[in-house]
């Protein structure tokens, strides 16, 4: 495993990469940029309640489509761009913790599949309710001005940012009482509850964590697209894309979610290139055989033991030549 | 005399058709040294769960230090000092040895934040002989080793009142010692214990007083060698129809 301030480096030259990429790249990779931060936003939300906690939540979609919707319908009633995704933020993250105090009541796979559900009866309420909603004809937003590469730019800088603030959080979560608890609540519930851990109130702030950058990341979303309905914005498969990332880079810790997101979204991308047909059946055995064979995810290799394995390697091959 | 800082009244606990606690009330002094006998079943372990919060009596009233304390929750038991060991250990198995124990510094001993903690625990692993395996996870140490880790981390939630339920069973005779010397010590700074013991041995050499436990009911309760001649203890361990057989009559004659 990585010392903290080399995963804090690391992430940091991932964030320039990122960042830079409208200045020596083509438009589709600024797109898949804008992708990648987005869904690490998501991804180190998730790492909040599914890593450190260790409580498997599929509710990511849930806050997702909700910020969608709240920073749609603010900006639609005349609230400023910027301040409808902080109003959306804001709902999002009181939603999230008024249910936590119910859905964690469960464990384990209980609460994976209440929280499944959660996602089902949001979608449910928004496409019904039309009058406020639209329902399923979905809702239109004022675009931005300036072209598609100007608004792509905007729009990959705002993505970045709320990554960044999801990692600084994570950072902060992870260095202090918060994650220490979490993980305690990880490892044994009722130890934790012995020695003084207070395990409702630290998940319902782990489950409102999750849920309070979803609902940023969702509403900047509709307001870059310009459109949103009920179907894509609450998709049961960004709910079970996101932990499969987190999972696939490393749970509970600093940097996994990132590597997660990076490694799955690129993966998919080349899958999906190059094998137009089986790409999704191609991602699946990889993403089984990744967590089948790496269960502490990429970042728990030891990296050093492959590289001295693989020199090791090539040595006795030149021996032999 | 010194004050009384936990008191039981009347406690009742049933599960189902079962009553685990009849009708129990008792007191413990601050700084006293306390053991909890009785057979297997007796009801002991359900006391200790009572007393910190795991489940809460049917009826009856537990106050601490006057305070009643009958349905706090085993976190808020933790932070106002009744700490406990479990019969069956319960490590967060992956967090190093330190760690453990920093995690009962830093939430139930209060401490203000994780380097705070840290420093108190690598102090208790110190005095608890740990020090050595302080970077080893906890899953990697003996039941030996791992009983000693318990008891650091309830020391280190800096408990008035410690309740130890079999720390030493499992344990060969040279670690028996080392316990026994080691609650010794804890009882000096003035922490009120209640041992929980099969172990005859521990019960002689440490109690100032027993409590024995049988069907959920306090049939005795006394200094260890009152105990020990007790008939209704005597029965409850051996049956009546052995202690009669046991009684000084029988022997002398």
């Amino acid at each position: 495993m990585m010392a903290r301030w080399q995963q804090y480096a690391l992430f940091a030259a991932w964030l320039i990469v990122l960042a830079s990429t409208p200045l020596w790249a083509s438009n589709y990779v600024v797109r898949l940029a804008i992708t990648i931060a987005m869904f690490t936003a998501l991804t180190l939300s998730w790492n909040f309640i599914g890593g450190f906690a260790g409580y498997p939540s599929f509710s990511t979609a849930a806050f997702f489509g909700l910020g969608c919707y709240v920073g749609a319908l603010s900006q639609r009633s005349g609230v400023p761009m910027v301040l409808a995704w902080a109003i959306a933020t804001l709902f999002v993250g009181a939603f999230a913790a008024a249910l936590g105090a119910i859905i964690l009541r469960l464990r384990g796979h209980y609460f994976a599949i209440g929280s499944i559900g959660v996602v089902e009866v949001v979608r449910l309420v928004i496409s019904s309710w039309g009058s406020l909603t639209g329902g399923g004809d979905g809702l239109n937003l004022p675009l931005l001005s300036g072209g598609p590469d100007a608004v792509a730019r905007i729009f990959l800088l705002v993505m970045i940012l709320i990554m960044l603030a999801a990692f600084l959080v994570t950072v902060a979560v992870d260095r202090g009482p918060l994650g220490f608890g979490l993980r305690c609540i990880q490892q044994n519930e009722d130890a934790a509850n012995m020695v003084g851990v207070d395990p409702t109130r630290y998940k319902i702030i782990a489950y409102t964590l999750s849920a309070l950058f979803c609902g940023t990341v969702g509403a900047s979303y509709a307001s870059w697209t310009g459109y949103i309905d009920p179907t894509e914005s609450f998709s049961i498969l960004m709910s079970i894309k996101v932990p499969v990332m987190c999972l696939l880079g490393g749970p509970g810790t600093v940097l996994g979610a990132v590597i997660g997101t990076a490694a799955f979204t690129l993966l998919e991308e080349i899958f999906w290139a190059n094998f137009l047909d089986y790409n999704r059946a191609i991602l699946g055995a990889v993403i089984v055989i990744l967590i089948f064979f790496l269960p502490g995810g990429l970042l728990a290799i030891s990296y050093r033991d492959v590289v001295a394995r693989l020199a090791s390697l090539i040595g006795r091959h030149k021996a032999a030549a | 005399m010194s004050e009384t800082i936990l008191v039981a009244e009347r406690l009742n606990r049933n599960f189902g058709g079962i009553q685990a606690i009849d009708d129990l009330s008792f007191a413990l002094n601050e700084g006293e040294i306390v053991a909890l006998i009785g057979p297997n079943g007796a009801g002991k372990t359900t006391l200790v769960n009572l007393l910190t919060g795991v489940v809460r009596p049917s009826s009856g009233r537990i106050r601490f230090h006057g305070e009643d304390v009958t349905a706090q929750r085993p976190f808020q038991a933790a932070r106002r000092g009744l700490a406990r060991t479990f019969q069956i250990v319960q490590p967060f198995p992956r967090m190093t040895v330190l760690e453990n124990v920093a995690a009962g510094a830093l939430f139930g001993g209060g401490q203000p934040g994780v380097a705070a903690a840290m420093d108190v625990a690598r102090e208790q692993l110190e005095f608890m002989g740990l020090a050595q395996f302080a970077d080893r996870p906890a899953s990697a140490l003996t039941l030996a080793g791992r009983k000693r880790l318990e008891l650091a981390k309830s020391l280190a939630m800096r408990p008035k009142v410690l309740m130890l339920d079999e720390v030493n069973a499992g344990l060969n005779a040279s670690e028996i010692d080392g316990a026994l010397r080691l609650i010794r010590q804890i009882a000096e700074r003035g922490v009120t214990i209640l041992v929980i013991e099969h172990l005859m041995k521990v019960v002689m050499s440490l109690a100032q007083r027993v409590l024995v436990l049988h069907h959920g009911q306090l049939i005795a309760e006394g200094s260890a060698g009152e105990i020990v001649r007790n008939k209704r203890v005597i029965e409850a361990y051996l049956g009546e129809k052995f202690a009669r057989r046991f009684t000084p009559e029988a022997v002398g004659a």
